[in-house]
């Protein structure tokens, strides 16, 4: 894969190389964490100095559906050893999808000094880097985050409707079988059900692994990016743009993408998504 | 929990999660990965063929299932994505607790011991690729119910 800097994105100092990292592992002020879906990973072995930081039990309130307030992300940020002026180095499984999602999370709070490693867990793994299990430990620190301020980069139901009337662009980036309406979940996953199948209408179907190169997790190049999401679906970096999927985690990654290296001006994500709208009363769906 | 008529070993490991932290649940399952053996090379080699595969499993895992003497099966796993640790460490449970039980055992084993095992925070994405490995084990043993005429 080609260096990032070469690569024409928007802002390529939001990656970070697999090399970059392991020249960094000791290098004061920065803080590599890792984000996956499958919760074994991390206890099985890990980039040595790396925290954990959980979707599931660190980044959800516990109660409501929301993500954690700013007493929450204070207390995260304090037992992780992360400081305002720490640089968060974020990694995970599946394409970086999760390291996306808690780069994500992470915005609302406006700990804007982050990126993300270039192919995540996978190029790392690739490569025959060093893996650990022990799970190191930091001085905690005094973490004072400001209110959580969803407005820039998160979309509730009642702003997508209003999206929806100003014309304004959506990515779903569910599978085609999602987008399609055929499938709607697995019976046994109540929490993540939906009672109508489809899309929300004018929606372009672009599933968010197509950002990736499958066969070693980077991001493709702005040139290649370009030519899926303004070339083939017609989206425009000027438009407001608000991307869904099922529960708001894959959609982050394609926020991230149009955000940081495609350098859309305007993109929120929808976390309700396909489990909020599919739920709906007497809102608007295609199929 | 109600685990009645599924193989003796599983209902006693599923008793055994029940009483655990979440911690001391991932020590557990990462030592069953730690423990995971590849299908060996007198059952199958790469490339795996297509109908092994499991299907919606993220971490290409596939499964074989070998008839033993005892009118019951061995199960044979692979999983080819080096991330897919709980696919691995789903797959040398089984094969603990499910090889070697009667065809009948197999086939009651209900899909929500997924969640016992893994956790109901599990991801549906991860929770239907699990599932999945559970069902091709579970259509070897309805197959080969149906060959031994039962």
């Amino acid at each position: 894969m080609s260096d990032i800097a070469s690569r024409g994105y928007s802002n390529p100092d939001v990656l970070v190389s697999t090399d970059w990292v392991a020249d960094n592992l000791d290098t004061a002020g920065i803080r590599i964490v890792e984000s996956n879906e499958d919760q074994l990973l991390y206890p099985a072995g890990h980039i040595p100095g790396a925290v954990q930081v959980d979707w599931a039990a660190d980044l959800n309130d516990q109660l409501r559906r929301d993500y954690l307030n700013r007493e929450g992300f204070e207390a995260l940020m304090s037992r992780s050893g992360i400081g305002q002026d720490t640089t968060v180095i974020f990694y995970g499984d599946r394409n970086n999808w999760w390291a996306c999602y808690a780069y994500w999370v992470f915005q609302l709070f406006g700990h804007s000094n982050a990126k993300v490693m270039d192919g995540g867990r996978q190029k790392w793994e690739q490569e025959g880097r060093d893996l650990v299990r022990e799970v190191p430990t930091y001085d905690a620190t005094d973490y004072s985050a400001p209110e959580r301020n969803d407005a820039p980069v998160r979309a509730f139901r009642e702003d997508v409707l209003a999206h929806l009337d100003a014309g304004g662009q959506l990515v779903d980036v569910r599978s085609p079988q999602e987008y399609s309406g055929e499938r709607l979940h697995m019976p046994d996953f109540p929490n993540e059900g939906a009672l109508r199948g489809g899309h929300i209408p004018t929606a372009k179907s672009i599933p968010w692994a197509r950002a990736a190169n499958p066969e070693d997790g980077t991001f493709k190049t702005a040139a290649e990016l370009q030519e899926i999401y303004l070339n083939e679906q017609g989206l425009s970096p000027d438009g407001d743009t608000i991307a869904y999927c099922r529960i708001g985690e894959r959609s982050s990654h394609t926020w991230f993408v149009l955000t940081h290296l495609l350098g859309f001006g305007n993109v929120r994500n929808y976390d309700g998504s396909w489990t909020e709208w599919g739920n709906l009363v007497n809102v608007p769906i295609e199929k | 929990m109600t685990h009645e008529g599924i193989p003796q070993p599983l209902a006693d490991l599923l008793d055994e999660f029940s009483f655990l932290e979440r911690g001391e649940r991932v020590d557990y399952l990462i030592e069953y990965a730690d423990q995971f053996e590849p299908v060996p090379e007198h059952v199958a080699v790469r490339p795996f063929p297509e109908e092994r595969r499991v299907k919606r499993c993220e971490s290409q895992a596939y499964v074989w299932a070998e008839d033993t003497d005892e009118g019951a099966q061995k199960y044979w796993f692979a999983v080819e994505n080096p991330q897919g640790i709980s696919a691995m460490s789903f797959c040398a449970i089984l094969d603990d607790t499910v090889s070697g039980a009667s065809l009948d055992e197999v086939l009651r084993i209900p899909g929500d011991v997924v969640f016992d095992i893994f956790g109901r925070e599990v991801s549906m994405g991860k929770g239907e690729g699990l599932l999945g490995i559970l069902t091709s084990v579970q259509a070897f043993a309805r197959e080969a119910t149906g060959r031994q005429g039962v």
